[in-house]
């Protein structure tokens, strides 16, 4: 399987994604964002619907309209109280943008489907270096921002008392959060990066007890879905963002149940 | 002013607020010195967070002035606030949580003095037995043993606790409030203390702070008047 080059491929980008979704996805959880992922994808799903309309790439557009978006979709869900409403007017607004752009750049089908459901297996070399290039991004800009990002996502009270730049810190996450975003829709599609943003993170929660620990294991949940997803999906011909949700998603009931036990004893 | 008391680490002058129309308090002036414990008394909605708030620099008081010596830069701040989000499900473990506030530095990881630091700050909270337990498991006084670790991992010269110790039984309220004794005995550092419980500000307190709407006393510990407190309470 791994002899064809774009088997290579997927399993490249796969990685990457998967590392870079795991790390930052313990963030997403710790601060309670992952409604505001949904969001950012059907952003994304917008932005990647408009690179088509306009002759870009659909990952330049995403980029785009992910990154200008995500500083202002932030702030808007920064009252807890108006949080869900408001962005899901957001949410609807991008959805509809997004189809329109589609219908407009008079695309087949299938690169619509390719936005929203991801295309892992079609990704070439050059994309895979685009993915690499962004997530190295990613991840020294969390690297840089260790230990106030660490503070404020898991103690905001006690980092605002100490003294840590939260707004500055919260725009410079979302802006990160956007470009994985971004990487993530290459392989999971628009309409399931929540899943590798929020789910393997959501379950090394109940397993580690550390931050270091819990991306740790959430890298390695992200990854056990990527790989098995894509080599099943190559053995079936079944897609693989499928295989990525169910395996991920049984990753995450079996956190819950361990927790469960473990609370009880 | 002339506070050349080389020893007042705060002094608070003729401080006012207000929010849009609401007056809060007006013209409150006192000092805090170094070994000074403070008990900041009153009813419900009298203004005490509002007050810690403005000591922190977190709100901006309508007139008057907060002076830190030497210097606001020059004092290092350690506070215990009176609400948290931490739920059950809370994942970091208490040595996670009470690492969290060490001074930033750009390694993740913690440097051998650092996981000492952190390892004393345990012990000098009693909190060594459960470092590894997570926050979201442990008991309610653990919990705010937690936070007053968090709060002297900088060794602040300057303490201040809101009403931390509010939710506890009595026996662990008098376990917190040694702890904080216990360090201000080794620091000198000046604590300000938040709270509704005449007796522990009694046992604890050096001075007093009584907040009441309008106006306000202040005095050392021996002339707290107790029917006036209750007046103030009731
Ligand atoms: N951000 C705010 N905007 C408007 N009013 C506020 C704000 N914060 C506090 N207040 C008002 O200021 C008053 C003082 O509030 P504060 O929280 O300081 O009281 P407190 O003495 O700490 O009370 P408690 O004992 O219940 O903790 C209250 O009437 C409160 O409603
Ligand atoms: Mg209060």
């Amino acid at each position: 399987m791994l002899n064809y080059p774009f088997m290579q491929n997927a399993f490249m980008a796969g990685t990457i994604i998967a590392i870079v979704s795991g790390v930052v996805g313990v963030f997403v959880v710790a601060r309670n964002m992952p409604f505001l992922t949904h969001t950012l994808s059907e952003i994304g799903f917008a932005g990647a619907a408009f690179g088509l309309f306009v002759g870009w790439t659909p990952l330049a557009g995403m980029l785009a309209f992910t990154t200008v978006s995500s500083v202002a979709v932030g702030q808007l869900s920064s009252k807890p109280s108006r949080r869900e409403s408001s962005i899901t007017s957001i949410s609807a607004l991008a959805i509809g943008l997004g189809i329109l752009f589609l219908s407009l750049s008079n695309q087949n089908a299938s690169s619509a489907t390719n936005i929203l459901f991801g295309s892992v297996i079609g990704i070439s070399r050059t994309e895979v270096v685009e993915v690499a290039v962004l997530a190295i991004v990613v991840l020294l800009v969390i690297l840089g921002l260790y230990r106030p990002l660490k503070f404020d996502s898991f103690d905001a009270v006690g980092a605002r008392v100490a003294g840590v730049h939260q707004t500055l810190l919260a725009s410079v996450f979302l802006i990160a959060l956007a470009f994985s975003v971004s990487v993530a829709a290459q392989i999971v599609g628009s309409l399931l990066i929540f899943i590798l943003l929020t789910l393997p993170a959501a379950a090394a929660k109940y397993f580690a007890h550390g931050v270091g620990s819990m991306i740790g294991l959430s890298i390695l949940f992200a990854l056990i879905g990527v790989w098995l997803g894509i080599a099943i999906s190559y053995w079936t011909n079944w897609p693989v963002s499928f295989f990525i949700a169910v395996i991920e998603v049984l990753i995450y009931f079996i956190g819950i149940g361990a927790n469960h036990l473990a609370a009880r004893n | 002013m002339t506070t050349s008391a080389t020893n007042t680490v705060l002094s608070v002058d003729q401080l006012a607020m207000a929010f849009r129309q609401k007056r809060v308090f007006h013209d409150l002036t006192f000092d805090l010195k170094q070994g000074e414990f403070l008990s900041v008394l009153g009813e419900n909605g009298v203004g005490k967070t509002t007050l810690v708030q403005i000591l922190l620099g977190q709100l901006r008081p309508t007139a008057g002035s907060v002076n830190y010596y030497p210097s606001r830069q020059g004092v290092t701040v350690g506070y215990v606030p009176q609400f948290r989000n931490v739920d059950a499900e809370y994942p970091l473990t208490v040595r996670e949580f009470v690492g969290l506030a060490l001074p930033n530095r750009l390694t993740p990881w913690w440097t051998a003095a650092e996981r000492k630091q952190v390892a004393s700050t345990l012990a000098m909270t009693d909190l060594t037995r459960i470092a590894r337990t997570p926050l979201g498991r442990v008991s309610g006084g653990e919990l705010q043993k937690a936070y007053l670790a968090q709060a002297l991992i900088r060794q602040p010269q300057l303490l201040m606790l809101d009403e931390s110790t509010a939710s506890l039984d009595n026996n662990m309220k008098y376990e917190l409030l040694e702890l904080v004794k216990n360090y201000q005995e080794q620091t000198n550092a000046a604590v300000l203390f938040v709270t509704h419980d005449l007796p522990l500000t009694k046992q604890y307190s050096t001075n007093f702070l009584l907040m009441q709407p309008g106006q306000y006393q202040t005095g050392t510990i021996a002339e707290l008047d107790e029917n006036v407190v209750e007046a103030a309470h009731a």
